[in-house]
């Protein structure tokens, strides 16, 4: 697990852009009930890193992010685009450990899924 | 090359040129006009005295092959040789179409000719009657049919002390019955126009400077002002007659069902036109005959299809509808006094098919009852007549827009083929474009063809935007979060939060990166900046009215040169500069706001700009000066959050180089002051703008437009442009202006007051943030790395500035991805 930034750094119902090792993106989100979620950061439509510039809220109630870009929602739990299946983002693990929010590694979610 | 000449250029020769160019283009068409003005709509004629202008009335339109030859009568038809004539020139023919319509018709009386003495029938006659009217008090009407109700609600708007002078026994007595007739006499009445039937004026004379008028009815006479003869129309078929076309008993060219006349090669449509020695004075039935000789032309084999005489009009106010049978079998009535309505339906004589009827005071089932005309009778007898809800369904071929015979049956096909709306109706079955009196009756079909109209914004929220409106400003919520737990379901989503935002940015005036505010903002007003396809952001600071010093230029020149950003000049008059990665804009920001500029809004659903011309300081035309007016507007209602953007224009003169009747409001000046305009727009479909207001000062100007904004933003739907909202408003330009000029619903102290708070609560975004250390921690590109720049952001150089890289790859365009429609109610 990577540090990211402190909890308190994210606004209730927005999400933050980080850069990891390897250097990928991922884009993390702290939802109204202070869940958090990270997803990769690409756009798969238009391959800009921007998703954690979206708004997120439900459609049904699963949580989604909505890209800003051509407004597609992909959901926050499996990264799957809700308006076209064959699409879909990666998920990430992410925890808080002591105010810190921590993102898994892709792999390491792929091994426990 | 085939000749056709048409003589007459009125709507429904009009009609006639465009349905003839859309079948045949390959005609040569010569039009002989003897007006000064082309074609016009005759039928909004008394509109003029409401503010709108000869050129909004008009119907004129480019059309390919065809010379219109305004101001030339044609003088003579020489069949022999297949030549028209007019004092200047000659027009070979193979075609003839006569469309000269009709004249107003004057009974013999002596003093008919003296100055005072009008008819009601051009623009030009209007003209005369407005300028005569200037400071006078009283007039007189001849005439209590359709047309001398029209000329009197003229008289009335100019200010008229006004008498109507009938010779039959009751008011419009060939589309009512007596009872019906003294309804409408009593609401006539009461508006303070005097009423005088089975009476008829025998001699006007000029006395002292007045005109005095005797009539039949012993020792009543009437001194006054200005007397219209509106009693009715005669064919204009002078010029027939001389070249020994044959024309009917009571006048009129007799055709046959095909338009065609005694001689093969002509043809007369429109009132001219005595169809199996019928004249028809509406113009749907000259529509008719107009698409019935195009077809002909084009080698086809149209015929007349019948006229359907129905009429529905708001006479002074007073709904007044005819349709079907006059008279029947069985007739069975209502009369409300004390509401001053009444019903007539006509039905066979075993009372289960409606043949006709007539509405007065109320004609709200008129449209459902004119389609069942001829069919089983839609409903209880007891509701259709007094006014109960009726349920009824059409059959498939009933007629539901006459005026473009479209049936039932069309337009449920349409919507079955994925019609959504009114508008789209319209455009593709035409139902509904001229008169408009179907439209209620499409709604309903909309909702029978099981097209939810549903206001409701999205899954989260079963209310309409302007409900939402009405609900935050009552209970004065200011949270997202409270209003979704108190009204809504789930926890929003890209179509409620931005439109609550909206909300809560016009009703309170904090930063809209506030708080909680701030995680409901789509992703550019989040930014303060509008996204690019590749994730960098364009900024556009305020250049209000688009004028702007040489040093504020070299400004926005050395911020895009240090940043590195593409400039472009925008549609609006400012400067967009392209390029700028979110972790500089809190930079470029600063740069700016030293220099005295501050946020263009270009990322909003919000006030853009206030475009002008050059205005009376410079230009040699302008009347009043443009651009301060555009200034002061743009600094007014900078800032103002909408349920859509909204564009304004100023222009100095009726040249109009602003463009502003392509705008939400757009200002003309004029001579005397200010013409205002509103419901604009370009885009996907363009619309001008239509006229509110006319000659007036600034700061009624201003305090309209004021209202219009407010009243706008509070009742609109979500993204909905002021274009779509004044068409949808029941009522239109009129319910408009009644409200937020005459204050009909006592509203507008709270409209002023809202866009006073506004004016005076308003503070520049960009400074917002970059004066909050809090809020300039959000612009980086990665929490953890906030200063290096996103590597994935590539440029490369075409005509000497930066560009996305792959645009060169890109020169043939790709679509790279396609937005997701997906319909309000979610999935």
């Amino acid at each position: 697990m990577e540090p990211i930034c402190a909890f308190d750094r994210l606004v209730p119902g927005r999400g933050v852009a980080a850069l990891l090792a390897d250097g990928s993106q991922v884009a993390v989100f702290r939802l109204l009930d202070d869940s958090l979620h990270a997803v990769s950061n690409q756009d798969p439509f238009t391959g800009a890193n921007v998703i954690s510039r979206g708004l997120v809220g439900d459609r049904g109630g699963e949580p989604v992010v909505i890209s800003p870009l051509l407004k597609q929602a992909f959901s926050l739990k499996t990264g799957v685009c809700l308006d076209d299946e064959a699409v879909s983002l990666e998920v990430y693990a992410v925890e808080v450990a002591a105010g810190e929010i921590r993102v898994g590694a892709l792999s390491e979610v792929k091994a426990s899924a | 090359m085939s000749k056709l000449v048409v003589i007459g250029d009125g709507m429904v020769g009009r009609r006639f040129l465009e349905a003839v160019t859309q079948r045949d283009p390959s005609w040569d068409v010569t039009v002989l006009c003897e007006e000064p003005r082309p074609a016009y709509d005759r039928v909004r004629l008394s509109a003029f005295f409401d503010g709108v202008s000869a050129e909004e009335l008009s119907l004129a339109s480019d059309l390919p092959g065809v010379e219109v030859r305004l101001g030339e009568a044609a003088t003579e038809v020489d069949r022999e040789a297949k030549v028209v004539r007019s004092a200047s020139g000659e027009y070979p023919y193979d075609k003839l179409v006569f469309a000269t319509g009709s004249y107003a018709f004057v009974p013999p009386m002596e003093g008919a000719d003296l100055p005072g003495v009008f008819v009601y029938r051009t623009i030009e006659d209007l003209e005369n009657i407005k300028a005569h009217a200037e400071g006078k008090r009283h007039g007189v009407v001849i005439g209590g049919g359709l047309l001398g109700l029209e000329a009197a609600n003229a008289l009335k708007l100019l200010g008229l002390e006004t008498q109507i002078v009938e010779f039959a026994p009751w008011l419009m007595a060939r589309q009512l019955d007596e009872a019906g007739g003294g309804v409408l006499k009593q609401h006539i009445e009461k508006l303070g126009i005097g009423v005088d039937c089975s009476t008829g004026g025998t001699k006007i004379e000029a006395v002292d400077g007045r005109l005095r008028m005797d009539t039949n009815r012993e020792g009543v006479s009437y001194d006054t002002d200005l007397i219209i003869f509106a009693a009715g129309v005669r064919p204009r078929d002078q010029l027939a007659r001389d070249c020994g076309i044959a024309v009917g008993e009571r006048g009129g060219i007799t055709t046959d069902l095909s338009c065609a006349t005694s001689d093969p090669d002509v043809y007369a449509i429109g009132e001219v036109a005595a169809m199996e020695g019928v004249c028809y004075g509406l113009v749907a039935p000259g529509y008719a005959m107009a698409e019935v000789v195009a077809d002909r032309l084009a080698g086809g084999e149209a015929t007349f299809p019948g006229a359907d005489m129905s009429t529905k009009l708001k006479l002074l106010g007073v709904d007044v509808a005819q349709f079907g049978a006059f008279d029947g079998p069985l007739a069975t009535t209502y009369l409300d006094p004390a509401n001053g309505t009444y019903a007539k339906l006509i039905l066979s004589d075993d009372a289960q098919t409606l043949l006709g009827g007539m509405l007065v005071g109320d004609a709200e089932p008129y449209p459902l009852l004119r389609a069942s005309v001829g069919g089983k009778v839609p409903g209880k007898l007891a509701d259709l007549l007094g006014g109960g809800e009726v349920e009824g369904a059409l059959p498939d071929g009933a007629q539901v827009c006459s005026c473009n015979a479209v049936t039932k049956g069309e337009i449920m096909g349409a919507i079955h083929e994925g019609c959504h709306d009114v508008a789209e109706i319209k455009a593709c079955t035409k139902a509904g474009t001229s008169c408009g009196s179907c439209i209620p009756m499409l709604k309903q079909l909309l909702a029978e063809g099981g097209v939810e109209v549903s206001k409701a914004v999205c899954e989260h929220f079963t209310q309409s935007r302007a409900e939402l409106f009405d609900i935050v400003k009552v209970t004065g919520i200011t949270t997202f979060s409270e209003l979704i737990a108190r009204h809504g379901t789930g926890s929003g989503c890209d179509l409620c939060k931005p439109a609550v935002a909206s909300i809560l940015a016009s009703l309170s005036n904090g930063h809209i990166l506030d708080g909680e505010q701030a995680a409901l903002q789509d992703t550019n007003d989040h930014f303060l900046a509008n996204m690019q396809r590749n994730g960098t952001y364009s900024v556009v600071p305020r250049i209000p009215g688009g004028e702007i010093t040489p040093d504020k230029l070299i400004v926005i020149g050395q911020v895009a040169k240090e940043f590195d950003l593409y400039t472009k000049i925008t549609g609006g008059q400012r400067i967009d500069m392209f390029g700028a990665r979110v972790e500089d804009l809190p930079k470029i920001w600063r740069k700016l706001v030293d220099a005295g500029f501050e946020s263009g809004h270009a990322y909003g659903k919000a006030l853009r700009t206030v475009k002008s011309c050059v205005g009376t300081d410079w230009c040699r035309y302008g009347v009043q000066d443009s651009v301060k007016m555009a200034i002061d507007l743009e600094l007014r209602y900078r800032g103002l959050r909408s349920p859509h953007k909204l564009k304004s224009a100023v222009s100095g003169c009726a040249r109009e180089c602003a463009e502003a009747r392509g705008k939400d409001f757009g200002v003309i000046a004029t001579e005397h002051g200010w013409n205002l305009y509103v419901g604009g727009n370009g885009g996907f479909t363009p619309r001008h703008a239509d006229l509110l207001l006319s000659d007036v000062d600034s700061e009624t100007l201003v305090r309209t437009i004021d209202r219009f904004l407010m009243f706008y933003i509070s009742t609109a739907d979500r993204l909905q442009r002021t274009s779509k909202w004044v068409e949808g408003l029941e009522g239109g330009l009129d319910y408009l202006r009644e409200v937020i000029v005459d204050d009909r619903l006592g509203i507008c102290e709270d409209l002023d007051a809202m866009m006073a708070k506004h004016v005076e609560t308003y503070a520049d975004e960009w400074k917002g943030v970059i004066d909050d250390p809090e809020k300039l921690q959000r612009f980086v590109s990665f929490v953890n790395a906030p200063e290096t720049p996103d590597p994935s952001i590539e440029f490369e150089e075409v005509r000497g500035q930066k560009f996305p890289a792959g645009t060169t790859e890109r020169s043939q365009p790709v679509l790279l991805g396609t937005p997701v429609l997906r319909s309000s109610q979610g999935k």
